[in-house]
């Protein structure tokens, strides 16, 4: 059983309206390049030039924050779900 | 054989001990003072800090106030009568140090000592918010708490208006509207708090007119002005929780920052589309904006909702929540969203709870003693178009 990525609302257009995309488990930064090779236009949204994620994007493997575990090398197991949250300022 | 009520009281002073007005005095901090008498003579006055508990109820109540048999008691009722039966009853039950006041309340005001008249709900009150009452974790306590608190929106918008419209139906005394934007007919599909007739007037005007209508009890305080970094600690040192309903990123960083100033806590809520966001930034408490979000994202990759779009109703739930948010934060009730960032999701109709944590290498908040300078960023970048809002 593979993992899913969400993708928020305001990146949808990137993806031909999918709300998830499964991809491979394993490493974090593996799934996510998988979902950029599949949706290229989405690359400069999620990481910046140096590879990380920018820093208005937030991405979770199940409840927690990849940031302060082990970043893009995070393991992201068989049906775990893996979140794409842009900070959003609408009011 | 017949028994009076001063045969009553006489017998009961031969079996309890009583205590002077002045030695009670000098151990106000150490005693639990019970006023026995009715409610309202409890509301006419009392001494600091007694605890109404009726003689009617005495027996069942007595728990809630005193935990320990041993625990030093005086009990107090008008002249020092009913409370010398109190003060038998306990004993009955166990309780092992209680005493009378001698001369009761009468007495200890002849005396000239300190005395409060508390404040408590008008009858009208009472009606408005029973339903409020009604829960143990509010009460006639938590009603009185909520009219003496302050909240200040940012934003009379789509979140700021339910947001609004609820905190002042639950009775928050004093609420603070900072908004410079006038009412257009596009805001109405989602902004509750205005409508057709005000198109044109200043949001906050439309705002305290639609809120006082809905309950005099609050003081709606209006600042038509674009929060800045000029403006912001002035504004926010009045309030003890910050509703943040801002639509742009600038004043979303400049509330978080001068929060931090003022370690006041934030209920942050965002919406997009169909997607909304809530949480709770507690200043050094839990993490802040600038842990979960360093920076703004460009111009380019931040759409507002007036080129996006939203779907009116979304703002509703989100804003809801942040009044539920800042509700408990006033009461001290429940458990916070401190900590963690509630997502909905209109479409698959679901909610999401994610861990949201402080940055120990946070630009704003690593450093309690070094809060950030306030930031004011282009807010022509973040919002191409129809900039320089707050709504």
């Amino acid at each position: 059983m593979p993992a899913t990525i969400r993708i928020p609302t305001s990146l949808q257009g990137l993806t031909e309206g999918s709300s998830e995309v499964e991809v491979p488990a394993g490493q974090v930064g593996a799934a996510i390049d998988d979902l950029i090779t599949r949706y290229p236009d989405l690359g400069e949204r999620l990481l910046g030039e140096d590879g990380k994620p920018r820093r208005f994007v937030n991405i979770f493997v199940a409840e927690d924050d990849i940031r302060f575990l082990d970043g893009l090398e995070t393991t992201v197991t068989d049906g775990q779900v893996v979140t794409i949250l842009p900070a959003m300022a609408g009011g | 054989m017949s028994v009076s009520f001063q045969d009553l009281v006489n017998q009961a002073k031969q079996q309890i001990r009583e205590v002077d007005p002045a030695e009670l005095e000098r151990r106000l901090t150490e005693v639990t003072i019970l006023d026995i008498r009715e409610a309202d003579e409890f509301d006419q006055g009392a001494i600091s800090g007694a605890h109404l508990a009726p003689r009617g109820i005495l027996e069942s109540v007595i728990s809630l106030h005193v935990s320990d048999f041993e625990q030093e008691v005086v009990v107090y009722c008008g002249v020092g009568a009913r409370s010398a039966l109190a003060a038998q009853t306990l004993q009955l039950m166990g309780y092992t140090d209680v005493r009378s006041l001698a001369g009761g309340f009468n007495r200890w005001k002849d005396e000239g000592l300190p005395w409060r008249a508390p404040e408590s709900l008008t009858a009208e009150q009472r009606a408005r918010y029973s339903r409020h009452i009604l829960l143990p974790e509010i009460g006639e306590q938590g009603q009185m708490k909520l009219l003496e608190s302050r909240v200040l929106i940012v934003g009379a918008g789509g979140l700021g208006s339910p947001a609004a419209l609820y905190l002042a139906a639950a009775g928050v005394g004093t609420i603070g509207i900072v908004d410079f934007d006038v009412v257009d007919a596009s805001n109405l599909q989602r902004q509750i708090l205005h409508n057709v007739d005000r198109i044109g007037q200043p949001k906050v005007d439309s705002a305290r007119e639609t809120l006082t209508a809905l309950n005099p009890d609050v003081k709606v305080v209006t600042y038509n002005e674009r929060l800045s970094a000029d403006n912001v600690l002035d504004i926010f040192a009045e309030y003890d929780v910050i509703v943040d309903g801002a639509d742009n990123f600038p004043t979303r960083y400049l509330v978080n920052d001068a929060a931090l100033h003022l370690r006041k806590p934030v209920v942050h809520g965002s919406v997009f589309r169909f997607e909304g966001q809530v949480t709770v930034f507690d200043p050094y408490v839990g993490p802040c904006y600038r842990c979960q979000f360093p920076e703004p994202p460009p111009p380019e990759l931040a759409p507002s909702c007036a080129e996006a779009g939203v779907l009116g109703v979304l703002t509703g739930i989100i804003g809801s929540i942040q009044a539920i948010e800042a509700a408990k934060i006033l009461l001290d009730i429940g458990e916070g969203l401190t900590g963690r960032l509630l997502t909905y999701d209109g479409l698959s109709q679901e909610f999401r709870t994610l861990r949201v944590r402080r940055d120990p290498e946070c630009p704003a908040c690593a450093d309690e003693n070094q809060p950030p300078r306030l930031v004011e960023y282009d807010i022509t970048c973040a919002h191409p178009g129809s900039m320089a809002r707050i709504a």
